[in-house]
Formats: structure tokens, C-alpha cells, sequence
């Protein structure tokens, strides 16, 4: 597989006005684009999932591709997380590249065995004979009042079992070409889509209106085919007081709360967190010497402290100051206390001022 | 159900008592199996095999058998088998029983660390195997050795991976009897239970989408039919119209648990079948010409576009579960002795002779040519090694195949297991 996609060095992440040749589109029209494009390409990848066929899913990110490519290739599931990624190492193992739906993250659990024990393992237990060429594409993270089943943020779940690549967008541009990368891919790949940021980036500001993505020109998404590797990055902003590595939702959360303090932050978009792209990470946080590291999910055993310790082991004597953390609180997702529980502006701007304190 | 009064203080009716199922027999018990009901042999219908699905369910609960007491061929189920192909299933069936009475013995032995026996419920993969087409695809559970015979896949290569040694083409990498072969449309066994049963649906669903001609089969054992994959299968097999077989061995034990702690005894698990509306058959797994017609009529069926078809194959665990287990500590041993469906070899070879085309001479020729051939591929592959005598792989293969291509940190973590190698083991210097 050639790696001659497109990267995304920088990007402005600052919203500017249309011109009249970009064509803007948010994350879910993103994402269906997506694998419109490669049901086209290619014959061997159907789609399935409780309610993505007729209906087109309960996000609409498979509208129009039954009517498309047909019943055979877009169909609805039983309700059974299990089955549907059983039946996908059984579609792998026939030749199929099966892109299933979970429709929310906070729903994958009943599939975790088939996933851990069988997608991810298949290649090394079978020395290559059989592979587990899938993509689970799946709406995660809260800030929709979504509750606790409806909220969650598991991907150090999945960061942490051997055999599995974890993909998170944090825009329209990045999710086509990622989610074409990890279709492609002939390894399992959890895609997580953040949910909240679907139909525009969020500033943390609950209260406020949602700015819609036609005003961000990360939404400027070219038609057609582009692949964006997995692994790479993204710096989203450079600077020079710390290093912020984020993905997804706190991507945005973490531009608003730094373009309103005034900090002169570097943000690194992970994009993909296995793999990970270590020398990004070491470069910047060797440049600024500060580090904060800004997840959704709850804090003990997160990705956080994963990206804290490859910080630490790696980059300890050009630190300045303790590598932080500001992430959920180590509770189910509250339902009315929502907004208590997600790390926003004050929990990420009381980071940012610790670790500029030292 | 009773109206539980809303003042129930002082009422004086029993307490609630949890049911823990217990087996008839345990250790030095003696047996009676007069509460098993074993049909007549030749006494079962045989559906069309286009029939609808409802039409099979009163087979759930029978038992499909087609090998008499005289030994002879009876009913409707009798596949007719020529002379020639009930000896090489009987060929099968001796050399699948030496086979693993060698490598039992070579577990004592110290040569590998694991090993399971199938002795008993030969049929249930092989006949079965014979019944299917060459590549037709499998979903085995761990006792299916008897498929890779029928399918020709060399007896040194199953050992090489027995031992783990330098011939393993799975590098060493799985427990032994865990076997691979795409070439053989053999899936590579996983050691989780009942993973493979919707695999397999999966698998069968993949080749409709794709028009194929080729159908599926999985197995497992009765056991895992708790497991909620086994319903997960069920539901998108019935869902589907999947062109997919589920054989359920049910070999009475999973390790020291009897039948009854999955359900056995308040129905039979072809009655599973029923109640997901699948095509469903309860067959005598000892006896080899019913598992073959079970097998070949569900394959007939699910080729022809007429869906799943779970088949309950009705045996007995002779052996223990593994070589990690001893049954005399959880069951009598006059289960074995006195098992009313007899022993599938036996059996096989008993109506070969009753029509005229074996006989105990040939018979002995058989067992010492199988014993033969065995020995000579455990000599061959003993040239590779055996497990515990030698890490027979380059460090590397350790982190090979996690990803298709290494990521750094699997790099790094390479490096660091070379670096240890050269501490630990210097006399290795120079392997990859």
C-alpha cells in the first residue's frame, strides 16, 4: 500500500469565509462520501449494522447506499454487537472487507470477545493465513446529552489489545481520507467518529450555538479519492509555550480554550493513536518543553496516561514542567450533569496555566 | 404463575430452593441408562431436503439412526455408501484414533505441553468431513482432527505444530491441536469457545453475497452452546438463510460439567434449532452412516439456497477433555463401558464385515498400518524438534504478524527482546 496520500502539515483551524470553488461538507456527508468512493472501488466491501441499510443509520452516515449498491452490500443486523463482528472475521476470512456499524460506541462491549480474542489475533495466530481486513466505524464521546450509554469514550480499550489499529478524526478533511486509509488497511481498525463534532467543531461552550462546519475550512473536503496514512498526525497550530495532544472533540475544545487565553500553544491532532505518531509528538514537546495531554474519556488507565509516560520516558530533560492531564472524571457519563463532567474550558485552561506555571 | 400476596408475613409456604444439576453417575457409581431413549435405527422420516424448517423439528427430539443392532444399513437416512468409501471412512476413523492415541502418549512424554483426543465421537468430523465437498468451508472447535485427515493434510505438519517445532508453519505461535490451513479451507482454531459459530455464519453469509457454490460448516460443542456467540450464530443463520451447517457435538461433557449445566436437561440442543426456526436433526454420532446422510442432507440443503440446518450429534467424550484432565475423578468410569450407542469404529467396521467387505484380519492390518504411519511422520517431524528443547523460532517471528507491517513500537520492543536474547542465551548469537 503506497503512502503517497495527502498529509495535512498545517492546517488553519480558524474559521474563514467560503470561496466560491471550496466545497464544504460536514463529518457525516464526510464520512458517507467515504464509503460511497470505496463500495465504488471496490466490490469485496459491503456494509452492516443495526439500522444502516433502507434507513441509513441512526446518524445518517449510510444514507443512499443501500438504494445504491444494493441490499446485498448495505444491510440492517440483529441487534447483537457480537454477531456483527463474528460475522465480519467470517466475511474477512471468505475475501470480503467488511466496514461494520456500531451504533454507539457505548454498544461495542458485547463484541469486544470476537474483537480481542478473534479480529485482532487471526493474522499472528494463524501466521497470516487468515487476516481480519475490517473497519468497525463507530459514534463515540458525549456532549449530547446521550447519558451513559450513549457518551463513553473506550478507546483505550482498544489501544490496549495487541492486533488492533485505533483511528479518531477530529474533521470532515481527515475523516473521508482516514476512513479510506482504514479501509484499505488490511489490519482491524477501530474508527471512532466523534459524535459531538459531527455537524460542527465545538468550542467547549455548551451554552453557545453550534457553529456549523460550512464555516471551518477544515470542512473544504476535495471530491473524489484521497487517503490520509494512518499514523501521521496533524499539527493543528504551532507554538511555542507547550505541546497540547488531543483527538476528536478536544481538538476544537483545546483551539477555543487557547485562542481565548492567548497561549501560544502547539496542538497536535493524533489522528490515529496505534499507531502513534511518536516522532511528532517528540519533536514538538522537545521545542516547547511543556506538555498537556487533553482526553474525553475518563482519566484512570486512559490513553492520557499512555502519551504521559512516552512524554516522560522520552522527552524528560527537556521538560520544564510535569506532564498534565485533563480529562473526564472517572465516573459513568452523567446524564443532567453533562457539562460537570466534560473536560471544558476551565478544566483545560487550569492545565494549561499549571503546566506554563513551573 | 401465583399472585405473590401482598402481605406475606407468617405465610407458611416453602421457601424458594435453587436447582444446582447434578449427573447421573459419578465415580464408582454404577450405571443404568434406562432413562436414555434410543430410538429405532431405520425407524426415522427423512424430510425433503427442501422441506420447510418446521418439518425437521420433530427430529430434534429424535434420534436419527441408521446402523441396527445387526449391523446392517436401515431406513430412509441409509446414504448407500459403495464398499470402497465406507473403508477409507473407516481408514479415517483408525488412523484419526492412532493418531491421537500417539500423541497422547507423547504428551507424557514431555514432547508437547497439550494434547486433546477426539476417541469416541471419530464420526462426528469425519463422516461429517466426507459428507461435505473438499472445499467446502470449516469452522472447527478443538476436536476436529478428524477433518484435516479426511482432507489429506499431512499428519507431519499436524505434528510439527503439536511440537511447536521449527516445521510449525503457525511458528510456534498457538497451543498444540490448534491448527491452520486455508489450503484445506481449514479456519485456524481459536482456544476461545464458540467464537467460530458465527464466524462461520459470517462466512456462509460472505459467500451468498458473492454467489458461490461453497457452503460452511462449523462445530462445537454442547457445552459452548451457552455462550452467547452460539445464539449470536443462530439468530443471523436463521436471519440470513445462511448457507451454513452447525453441528453441535454433544459429547456429553465439557471437562468435569455434565450436559446439564448448558441446558441438557430440559431439552435437546438440536431443540435450539427449532426455537431460532433453523432446519434441525438429533443424530447418533456414533453411528457413521447417519452422521454422513445428517451431514450430506444439510449440505444438499444449504447448497441448493434452502438455508442452516443445526445438527445435534449425539456421542460420548470416551477420553478426558485433555491431557490436563483425569475423568475418574468426576464421572464413572462405567459411563464409557456401557454407553448404549456403542463405539463409531466398531460400529463402521461391524457392518463392513456383515456385508461381506471387512473382516478382523483386514481389520488388524489396518490398525498396524495406521499405527505405522503414524510413527514414521512423528520420526519425521521429531527432526524439527520437539517443544521445550530449543526456542525453534527467530526472536523476530514474535512480533511479526501482530500488524502487517511493524509499527515503531513493536520495533522497539524487537530490539529490546534481541538485546535480552544476547543476556540469556549467548550460545543463540548470530539467529535473527
Amino acid at each position: 500500500m503506497s503512502d503517497t496520500a495527502m498529509t495535512t502539515a498545517t492546517a488553519s483551524a480558524s474559521a474563514t469565509a467560503a470561496t466560491a470553488s471550496e466545497r464544504r461538507i460536514n463529518m457525516i456527508e464526510a464520512i458517507n462520501e467515504a464509503l460511497d468512493i470505496m463500495m465504488d472501488r471496490d466490490p469485496d466491501i459491503i456494509i452492516m449494522g443495526e439500522d444502516v441499510g433502507y434507513f441509513g443509520g441512526v446518524f445518517r452516515a449510510t444514507a443512499g447506499l443501500q438504494e445504491k449498491y444494493g441490499k446485498t452490500r448495505v444491510f440492517d443486523t440483529p441487534i447483537s454487537e457480537c454477531g456483527i463482528i463474528a460475522a465480519a472475521v467470517g466475511m474477512g476470512a471468505y475475501g470480503l472487507r467488511p466496514v461494520p456499524e456500531i451504533q454507539f460506541a457505548d454498544y461495542i462491549y458485547p463484541g469486544l470477545d470476537q474483537l480481542i480474542s478473534e479480529a485482532a489475533r487471526l493474522r499472528y495466530r494463524s501466521a497470516g493465513e487468515y487476516i481480519a481486513p475490517m473497519t468497525v466505524r463507530s459514534p463515540f464521546g458525549g456532549g449530547i446529552f446521550g447519558g451513559q450509554t450513549h457518551s463513553q469514550s473506550p478507546e483505550s480499550l482498544f489501544t490496549h489489545v495487541a492486533g488492533l489499529k485505533t483511528v479518531i478524526p477530529s474533521t470532515p478533511h481527515d475523516a473521508k481520507g482516514l476512513l479510506i486509509a482504514a479501509i484499505e488497511d488490511n489490519d482491524p481498525v477501530i474508527f471512532f467518529e466523534p459524535k459531538r463534532i459531527y455537524n460542527g467543531p465545538f468550542s467547549g461552550y455548551y451554552d453557545q450555538p453550534v457553529q456549523p462546519w460550512k464555516a471551518h475550512t477544515d470542512s473544504v473536503v476535495p471530491e473524489g479519492y484521497y487517503r490520509i496514512p494512518l499514523g501521521k498526525a496533524r499539527i493543528v497550530r504551532e507554538g511555542e509555550a507547550l505541546t497540547v495532544l488531543a483527538y476528536g472533540t478536544m481538538v476544537h475544545v483545546t483551539e477555543a480554550v487557547c485562542r481565548e487565553k492567548g497561549v501560544d500553544a502547539e496542538i497536535i491532532d493524533l489522528r490515529t493513536l496505534v499507531p502513534l505518531d511518536i516522532e511528532a509528538i517528540e519533536t514538538s514537546v522537545k521545542k516547547t518543553g511543556r506538555c498537556l495531554v487533553v482526553h474525553e474519556a475518563t482519566r484512570t488507565s486512559g490513553f492520557g496516561a499512555e502519551l504521559s509516560a512516552l512524554v516522560t520516558e522520552r522527552c524528560f530533560y527537556h521538560l520544564e514542567a510535569p506532564v498534565e492531564r485533563a480529562t473526564g472524571f472517572d465516573t459513568p457519563y452523567p446524564h443532567s450533569l453533562e457539562w460537570a463532567y466534560f473536560p471544558g474550558p476551565v478544566r483545560i485552561g487550569e492545565a494549561i496555566d499549571k503546566v506554563l506555571a513551573e | 404463575m401465583a399472585n405473590r400476596p401482598q402481605d406475606t408475613a407468617g405465610h407458611n409456604s416453602p421457601g424458594l430452593t435453587l436447582h444446582v444439576p447434578e449427573p447421573h453417575y459419578r465415580p464408582g457409581d454404577a450405571v443404568d441408562f434406562s432413562h436414555l431413549t434410543v430410538s429405532e435405527p431405520g425407524a426415522q422420516p427423512r424430510p425433503d431436503e427442501a422441506c420447510p424448517a418446521a418439518e425437521t423439528h420433530p427430529l430434534a427430539t429424535d434420534l436419527i439412526r441408521v446402523l441396527g443392532d445387526d449391523n446392517q444399513a436401515h431406513g430412509p437416512w441409509n446414504p448407500r455408501l459403495d464398499a470402497e468409501t465406507l473403508r477409507t471412512m473407516l481408514r479415517h476413523m483408525a488412523l484419526t484414533r492412532a493418531f491421537d492415541e500417539r500423541m497422547f502418549r507423547g504428551q507424557r512424554q514431555g514432547k508437547t505441553s497439550f494434547y486433546m483426543k477426539c476417541t469416541g465421537e471419530e464420526a462426528t468430523s469425519i463422516s461429517a468431513a466426507m459428507a461435505l465437498a473438499a472445499d467446502d468451508m470449516v469452522f472447527p472447535s478443538y476436536r476436529q482432527q478428524g477433518i484435516l485427515i479426511v482432507r489429506g493434510y499431512p499428519l507431519v505438519e499436524m505434528i510439527n505444530q503439536i511440537y511447536s517445532n521449527k516445521g510449525d508453519k503457525l511458528k510456534g505461535r498457538q497451543l498444540p491441536i490448534m491448527y491452520s490451513s486455508r489450503e484445506h479451507s481449514f479456519f485456524t482454531i481459536s482456544g476461545n469457545l464458540a467464537t467460530q459459530t458465527p464466524q462461520a455464519v459470517g462466512w456462509a453469509m460472505a459467500s451468498a453475497i458473492k454467489g458461490d457454490t461453497r457452503i460452511a460448516a462449523t462445530w462445537v460443542g454442547e457445552g459452548s452452546t451457552a455462550e452467547g456467540d452460539f445464539h449470536a450464530a443462530c439468530t443471523f443463520a436463521a436471519v440470513y438463510n445462511a448457507p451454513v451447517i452447525l453441528n453441535v457435538v454433544n459429547n456429553q461433557w465439557a471437562i468435569s460439567s455434565f450436559s446439564g449445566f448448558a441446558g441438557g436437561e430440559r431439552a435437546t440442543f438440536a431443540q435450539r434449532g427449532a426455537g431460532y426456526g433453523l432446519a434441525s436433526l438429533r443424530v447418533d454420532g456414533n453411528d457413521a452412516l447417519a452422521v454422513y446422510a445428517a451431514e450430506r442432507w444439510a449440505a444438499n440443503r444449504a447448497r441448493a439456497n434452502g438455508g442452516p440446518t443445526l445438527i445435534e450429534h449425539f456421542s460420548y467424550r470416551a477420553e478426558g477433555h485433555s491431557t490436563s484432565d483425569d475423568p475418574s475423578g468426576y464421572r464413572s468410569a462405567q459411563e464409557r463401558e456401557e454407553w448404549p450407542l456403542g463405539d463409531p469404529i466398531m460400529r463402521l467396521k461391524n457392518h463392513l464385515i456383515a456385508l461381506g467387505e471387512w473382516d478382523e484380519g483386514r481389520q488388524e492390518e489396518l490398525d498396524r498400518a495406521c499405527a505405522e504411519e503414524v510413527k514414521a511422520a512423528t520420526k519425521e517431524a521429531e527432526k524439527n524438534g520437539i517443544l521445550g528443547h530449543g526456542m525453534h523460532h527467530p526472536f523476530r517471528t514474535m512480533f511479526e504478524d501482530v500488524f502487517e507491517e511493524l509499527p515503531w513500537h513493536l520495533k522497539e520492543q524487537a530490539a529490546q527482546a534481541n538485546k535480552e536474547r544476547r543476556i540469556k542465551w549467548p550460545e543463540r548469537e548470530g539467529e535473527q
